[in-house]
């Protein structure tokens, strides 16, 4: 449909046609990561900046051998970050190694049981790093004082949590999201919580400019499937959005005429 | 001498440069970072770039994750 091709996703003043970003993190090979990423249509995906002993097979391929920058916007992340120094380290090792590509995903984590961001840290690091030219797309709390601190700053888009990362629980506070959205001028995306594709169609409708999600593919039985289904639901989601939806009412409303049945005289 | 290579205390000969380190350490054609006493040594100084004892060097590289 035409309204979908003129209706890109804009971050950082660059377009994009997907409004569903994705990690690579928890598949099984690299080829699944590849396969679900295609299947996905995902054009932003996440990547984590790890020590060179951690992760290495000499037999594997490199990742980015894999997922190619060139086809590919690479969005290196700052997980496992517990404070806001650890965060700008990594992100300028990660400008470094994508030979001077800026735009980061930062998100500073609170503790290993919730990985609840750490607003505090969070908020000292977007600073720093917006500061140093950094384009911020940053994971936070659905609190939209928070929010509105970090686009102040100058982050480029507000990914506020559906719910903890991983845990698959959905958007557990819709309201709130909505809250953010409502003032926010850059793009608001769900980042973490999505467990299937009917949350990402909800977060979608809501209003969200795009959906970040990792586990809800590469933990599903089928992540290739799924990444598929993911895919039908943030554009349907989107079309519904923009489309409007009906009112609700509290009694019936008959779709078929109530004139000339054959009940009565 | 001496140096700490990704948390590792290991032993390098007195001449050793960021860029025969990586070469040492085998990782072929992979995409890295250098970071050196927490400042970024940018790919294009890593040979000229020395090592000296007691240097914190951190070497990365892009693996999956969400």
């Amino acid at each position: 449909m035409s309204e979908q091709h003129n209706d890109p996703l804009i971050i950082a003043g660059r377009s994009f046609q997907s409004r569903l970003l994705i990690g690579t993190g928890k598949y099984r090979d690299l080829e699944e990561t590849r396969l679900a990423i295609e299947a996905s249509g995902a054009e932003i995906v996440t990547v984590a900046v790890r020590r060179t002993n951690i992760g290495q097979n000499p037999d594997e391929p490199n990742l980015l051998d894999v997922i190619s920058p060139d086809k590919y916007t690479i969005l290196p992340n700052t997980a496992g970050c517990f404070n806001a120094v650890d965060a700008v380290r990594t992100c300028k090792l990660a400008r470094e190694l994508m030979d001077g590509h800026d735009l980061v995903k930062l998100e500073v984590l609170g503790d290993e049981k919730t990985l609840y961001p750490n607003v505090v840290e969070t908020i000292k690091a977007a600073d720093e790093l917006v500061r140093d030219g950094f384009k911020v797309m940053v994971y936070t709390s659905d609190d939209p004082i928070v929010a509105k601190e970090l686009e102040a700053i100058g982050c480029v888009s507000i990914m506020p949590l559906g719910s903890m990362i991983g845990s698959g629980l959905g958007i557990l506070n819709p309201h709130n999201i909505n809250v953010i959205m409502e003032d926010c001028k850059v793009p608001v995306l769900v980042d973490a919580g999505v467990g299937t594709a009917s949350e990402a169609a909800v977060a979608m409708e809501m209003g969200c400019e795009a959906v970040l999600m990792n586990s809800a593919i590469a933990g599903a039985r089928n992540p290739i499937l799924m990444a598929h289904a993911m895919r039908k639901a943030v554009e349907a989601g989107r079309e519904a959005y923009l489309a409007g939806r009906m009112p609700r009412k509290k009694y019936a409303s008959a779709s078929s005429p109530m004139e000339g049945t054959i009940v009565g005289k | 001498m001496q140096i700490q290579l990704n948390g590792d205390n290991i032993e390098v000969q007195d001449d050793a440069s960021v860029a025969t380190l990586i070469a040492r350490m085998d990782l072929g054609e992979r995409r890295v970072a250098v970071e050196l006493n927490l400042e970024i040594v940018p790919r294009s100084l890593h040979a000229e770039t020395l090592l000296k004892a007691g240097d914190r060097l951190e070497v990365v590289h892009a693996i999956g994750g969400g």
